[in-house]
């Protein structure tokens, strides 16, 4: 006796067939082949010249330039956030001013090409020949020649982490505006000051929304540093440049340079993993 | 306790308290006084102006006249030359150490353990010794009911038990003085009366107490004073049985027989 009328216990116990994607499969062999020819392809065409890239990969000269890269990365970095934090602080400010400048740091930061401050700070001294530290608007106690202070390495901190420090900003905020009010409240009624509720209550829970975003920044600081170039300071980039101007190995050298952004980028990114995982809370 | 106390008993004096949020007027003239050791429930429809009043006692918010004492102590101001000037950061903060405060929406820091919350104050504003700090946290917390649960995080808590590590949170700087912003309001029906019972638990231990409420129950049972506060000014007080039972005003009676 059926159950359920006009179906047998037969019926009820067959499997069920799930729908077939034969698409995906069809996909699946295609996109396998793609890959399949393009490294047969770089494995085979001579033109990649695989022995010179080994040859130079741990060269003297690159991991040179490779160490500056780090350098500047580092520091411009350090700069952003320093700078980005006071300028989020400005621009959180009650006091109009303060977060006025603040605002049009940020607009004009981050609207100049990187590109173009960059060669900017490097012609500076086109604009202001000498630098003289001195009573405002009365005399110069000491003056300086500006092409001797703003070398390649001081243009390319200024442009990288000035403009760093805008984007930095609008992150830091958006993780401090992030925290509800509530806090700040509690915190005050168990008399807790304004700096211990920063840097104790609002800053750790901002972190949370600053890591990402930062982490992402970090990375693409690894690759903006390469624009220096254009300056003549020898990081990774230019370092390559360098050597393949006089070997006319372009193409090997280029993929040491890429291999090695590929490896910072890799390791970059599973710190921020970690940190990540680290200010995350239950 | 009387309610009838002198005002020189009181842990709590207000007197002629007026505050605007531009040109809408949220608290006019409001006298006030809660003697030490009793409980004062303040209740009303909201915008009222009670958890304003509130704010004022510890000065999270600014008054624009009238005085507030707590413990005898004028403040937020400085009186000089018939004029209040307020005072500078240091000194509001120190006053506020006498005031806990207890929140609607708890307001635990969620980056830390619920002892963690506990001993942050004591450790970082009263300089108490990490160790001693924490051996108190461990008891407050054990007498509210979180035994065991020291190491949890905010979100791992039931909001019951939030507002309770709330509770310890606040007693653990010794206030003289406990404010109780509408604490159960956020709470799921069947978690209000844990922290119920360790308000009145708190209550019969001899802490001066303002609770903004809208418990009338807790108001009957445990409060010493009844205020009923509408538009900005306080429409009726008295004892919570009396008021409750036989409101003399108008708007009084209109409120309780919305919400009875």
């Amino acid at each position: 006796m059926p159950r359920v009328p006009g179906v047998t216990e037969r019926e009820a116990a067959q499997p069920v067939v799930p729908l077939r994607h034969p698409g995906t499969w069809v996909a699946t062999a295609v996109v396998l082949l793609i890959i399949a020819l393009a490294a047969s392809s770089v494995a085979t065409n001579p033109a990649f010249e695989w022995p010179v890239v080994a040859q130079y990969m741990f060269d003297a000269e690159i991991l040179t330039g490779l160490q500056r890269t780090l350098e500047l990365t580092l520091a411009a970095m350090v700069m952003g956030l320093v700078l980005g934090t006071v300028l989020a602080l400005m621009r959180l400010s009650k006091n109009r001013l303060l977060s006025t400048v603040s605002w049009a740091y940020i607009w004009f930061f981050r609207s100049v090409p990187v590109l173009v401050q960059l060669i900017f700070w490097y012609n500076f001294g086109a604009l202001y020949a000498t630098i003289s530290l001195g009573v405002p608007f009365g005399p110069a106690l000491f003056t300086v020649n500006t092409n001797t202070l703003i070398t390649p390495l001081f243009a390319a901190l200024a442009g990288l982490g000035l403009s760093q420090s805008a984007y930095t900003a609008e992150v830091i905020r958006a993780g401090i505006v992030s925290v509800p009010p509530g806090q700040i409240r509690a915190a005050l009624a168990l008399g807790m000051r304004r700096l211990m509720i920063y840097r104790r209550i609002i800053l750790p829970q901002a972190m949370r929304v600053i890591i990402p975003p930062v982490g992402n920044e970090v990375i693409s600081m690894v690759k903006n540093t390469s624009l220096v170039s254009v300056i003549a300071l020898a990081e990774l980039l230019y370092t390559t440049q360098l050597i393949y101007s006089r070997t006319y190995q372009t193409i090997p050298l280029l993929i040491v340079a890429s291999l090695w952004y590929l490896i910072i980028v890799s390791v970059l990114s599973a710190g921020q993993y970690f940190l990540e995982r680290k200010f995350r809370h239950r | 306790m009387s309610a009838a106390a002198q005002p020189t008993d009181a842990m709590l004096k207000i007197r002629g308290l007026s505050k605007s949020y531009g040109s809408r007027q949220v608290l006019r003239d409001i006298d006030l006084d809660v003697p030490a050791g009793s409980v004062m429930c303040i209740i009303g429809p909201s915008g009222s102006g009670k958890s304003t009043l509130l704010s004022c006692i510890n000065h999270l918010e600014p008054i624009d006249r009238g005085r507030v004492w707590v413990a005898g102590e004028l403040v937020g101001y400085r009186e000089h030359r018939g004029r209040l000037h307020e005072l500078p950061e240091r000194e509001v903060a120190r006053m506020r150490q006498n005031v806990g405060m207890v929140f609607q929406q708890f307001n635990l820091f969620p980056h830390m353990t619920a002892l963690q919350n506990v001993i942050e104050a004591p450790i970082r504003v009263k300089r108490i010794a990490p160790a001693r700090a924490r051996d108190r946290a461990a008891r407050l917390l054990d007498r509210v009911g979180l035994a065991g649960k020291h190491a949890r995080y905010p979100a791992q808590l039931s909001g019951g038990e939030q507002q309770r590590v709330a509770i310890a949170r606040a007693l653990a700087m010794d206030p003289k003085l406990m404010l109780f912003d509408e604490p159960t309001s956020a709470l799921d029906p069947e978690l209000v009366g844990e922290v119920l019972a360790v308000m009145q638990d708190l209550a019969r231990s001899g802490m001066t107490m303002v609770v903004v409420t809208h418990e009338l129950g807790f108001a009957r049972e445990v409060g010493d004073q009844l205020t009923f506060m509408d538009g900005g000014i306080i429409v009726e007080r008295g004892d919570p049985r009396a008021v409750l039972a036989a409101p003399k005003e108008k708007r009084t009676q209109d409120f309780l027989s919305k919400v009875l």
